[in-house]
């Protein structure tokens, strides 16, 4: 193994690790709102709505990442979105994860216990209220874990913009093989600086959900 | 510029031979995955350490890092050592290894899963345990954890689309070859992914038919 | 050789951690002796039933079959193959039946003895028609586990069981499970099985069918063996006071 090829070359991928991490960050935060929105449609007491969300859910589950990401990137422009590569891959793969993000939302609001419903709406409490109140506080503990695992495959999901040129960790790793043709060698940095932020990433997501427990 | 669809149906056998090519890589790479992930279960729950901590430490390999990432070292990676397979091949291992490591958790917990009485009526017949688990054990997990493998198979569906990274000509290849004759992205990429929702759509009845069978003959 | 027991059990003891389950447990079963085991529940009468054919292996102790040392201590490898030969010899039903599901009736009777005895497909398919016949239930030899009654099930079990041509059978509270009008078609088959003169060790909760049909009742409490004799002195007259006890309960949660 090249050690010398891997010291001399690391600052590179730290500086791509770098805009791994940012592109990890808006688009989960994005992704959170397209969930949050797309579990709010399709639990709604209207039929277009709950349409609505199930078609979102639908399409974009049921077909490639990649795919979205060149029709928002590359075809864009022929419908007037003019965006550059990181701003694409932030809202393609944002908007992708949130089609997943709804059902995780929306699983973890169904799952819980009906007698609680029953018993403020018996109390007088409206729906809005209940939900605000009672429902949601609790569907929050129940989604800390599985939105986890969302996050985790979001990290590995932004590897993808690679293929729109953003010079992120997968990019640069794909370069420096080109280069160096020491594809083992490179693997292995980018690999365990994604490794790191998704081990970082899931000590945060744990210790959200050891505090959401306690209150 | 404004949206033209017309110019699609010209490119129609292009695309459809793309089609056909991504249905060979996800089958071929989905039987791959579920073999070498029935064989990754056993060995993580069967072999011993010197054996097994190998295996583990490519499984955390594989589940920690992007597949497109995978799938270049693979695909470098073997010409380096002077392997040179076609991106194909290169392709459906990348993907049938990537998957292989998921669908064995799935398959660990369906083995681990099922009840512990099998066993000992198995070993009490006086078969050995690798018969026990070849004849009862395997049998029986392997049509627990159909479902979620299902899932993984269309996960690798869409996954399939990243091998037009490495170059071969599947069905997102194809729409960039057609784009590359008209320019006109936004009509081929669409397309591109009415096919991948059709096929995905197909999957998921073909997955529900076989989940009914299961529950019909318990 | 006709001083030897056909099944011997000598100064068995069991601990799981620091729970000591049995302790010194002595019995000799000669061949075509029917013996039923009963006691409460934690007594230790399931763990000795299991220790038998190496299920839950004695912390202590040997269990004998016919001259052969069931529980030699052997080299991990041989130990395996010794285990499984000498397992074939002994046959066991379960509380739960514990039939395969993936397979069909026959599928199940065959499994066995066409993987360990080379039976076959035409002998082992004939093999499964005489037991199921054995055990009234020949119609059902292309059903599945789940399209049969509590009753066929553990009956299918048996004939499971019997197919492998056993020298003895362990009965582990094999109609516990089972609902009390399927009970009574068990109890026919073992007592067929009795009249043929089976080997049979019987745990069970039945006090009624041990009666009628055991040469021997053994009762255990707390991994001992307390009393032990033929069922007409210990069911109805037993010198214990513990085996008074446990009786007198046992017919009144009965009677309730």
């Amino acid at each position: 193994m090249d050690v010398e090829l891997i010291l001399r070359v690391y600052p590179f991928f730290i500086e791509a690790a770098w805009v791994t991490i940012q592109l990890s960050v808006l688009t989960t935060i994005l992704g959170l709102a397209c969930g949050a929105l797309g579990a709010a449609a399709r639990l709604s007491r209207l039929r277009v709505f709950r349409a609505i969300g199930a078609a979102y859910v639908s399409v974009i589950r049921g077909t490639p990442a990649l795919i979205q990401l060149f029709i928002l990137y590359f075809g864009g422009p022929q419908i007037g979105i003019q965006l550059d590569a990181f701003e694409a891959g932030v809202i393609g793969l944002g908007v992708n994860i949130g089609a997943y993000m709804t059902e995780t939302i929306r699983g973890a609001i169904i799952s819980v216990d009906r007698g609680q419903t029953e018993a403020a709406r018996t109390l007088g409490m409206s729906r809005w209220e209940n939900m605000r109140y009672v429902v949601l506080p609790q569907a929050a503990r129940l989604m800390i874990r599985p939105l986890g695992v969302n996050i985790n495959a979001l990290i590995k999901g932004t590897a993808l913009v690679a293929a729109i040129s953003v010079v992120e960790l997968t990019y640069t790793a794909q370069r420096f093989i080109g280069s160096t043709y020491k594809p083992f060698e490179m693997f292995l940095i980018s690999g365990a600086l994604y490794m790191i932020i998704i081990y970082a990433t899931g000590r945060g997501i744990a210790w959200l959900d050891r505090r959401a427990r306690i209150v | 510029m404004t949206l033209d669809f017309t110019v699609v149906p010209a490119f129609l056998d292009v695309i459809l031979l793309g089609v056909l090519w991504t249905i060979a890589i996800t089958v071929a790479a989905a039987l791959v995955s579920f073999f070498v992930g029935i064989f990754f279960a056993v060995v993580a729950l069967y072999a011993p350490w010197f054996i097994r901590l190998p295996f583990r430490a490519f499984e955390w390999l594989f589940m920690g890092t992007p597949l497109l990432l995978q799938l270049f070292l693979i695909y470098f990676g073997l010409i380096q050592i002077g392997i040179d397979l076609p991106a194909f091949v290169a392709g459906v291992i990348g993907l049938g290894l990537h998957f292989a490591v998921y669908n064995s958790e799935l398959i660990q917990s369906a083995i681990l899963a099922v009840d512990k009485g099998q066993t000992e009526a198995s070993r009490t017949l006086g078969l050995s345990r690798m018969q026990t688990l070849r004849y009862v054990v395997v049998p029986q997990a392997v049509r627990d954890v159909i479902p979620p493998i299902g899932n993984n198979m269309i996960a690798l569906l869409k996954d399939s689309a990243l091998v037009s990274v490495i170059g071969v000509s599947e069905l997102t290849l194809s729409a960039q070859q057609a784009i590359g004759r008209t320019f006109r992205p936004f009509e081929f990429y669409v397309t591109a992914a009415a096919f991948y929702y059709v096929i995905n759509l197909v999957m998921e009845a073909v997955q529900r038919r076989i989940e009914r069978r299961i529950a019909a003959s318990r | 050789m006709t001083d030897t027991a056909f099944v011997e059990i000598r100064n068995a003891a069991k601990s799981f951690g620091r729970l000591e389950v049995l302790r010194d447990i002595n019995l000799k079963v000669n061949r075509g002796q029917i013996v039923a085991i009963i006691g409460p529940s934690g007594s230790g009468k399931s763990t000795l039933l299991r220790a038998i054919n190496e299920l839950d292996p004695l912390s202590s102790g040997e269990v004998w079959l016919e001259g052969v040392q069931i529980n030699k201590k052997l080299p991990h490898r041989q130990y395996e193959k010794h285990v499984n030969q000498v397992r074939q010899d002994i046959g066991m039903v379960f509380q739960h039946f514990n039939l395969f599901p993936h397979l069909t009736v026959r599928g199940n009777i065959t499994l066995a003895p066409k993987l360990l005895k080379g039976v076959s497909e035409a002998e082992a398919d004939k093999l499964a028609e005489q037991q199921l016949a054995k055990v009234g239930l020949s119609e059902k030899i292309d059903a599945y586990p789940s399209q049969l009654s509590g009753g066929q099930k553990q009956r299918v079990a048996i004939a499971r069981a019997l197919a492998m041509k056993p020298k003895v059978m362990l009965f582990d509270e094999a109609t516990s499970a089972l609902d009390p009008e399927l009970v009574e078609e068990v109890n026919l088959v073992m007592k067929q099985l009795a009249e043929e003169h089976m080997t049979m060790i019987i745990v069970t909760h039945e006090m009624g069918f041990a009666e009628s049909v055991c040469d021997r009742v053994l009762f255990m409490d707390q991994g001992v063996v307390v009393e032990e004799g033929p069922p007409e002195v210990i069911f109805r007259n037993p010198e214990s006071e513990r085996t008074r006890t446990f009786l007198r309960k046992h017919i009144e949660s009965n009677t309730r």
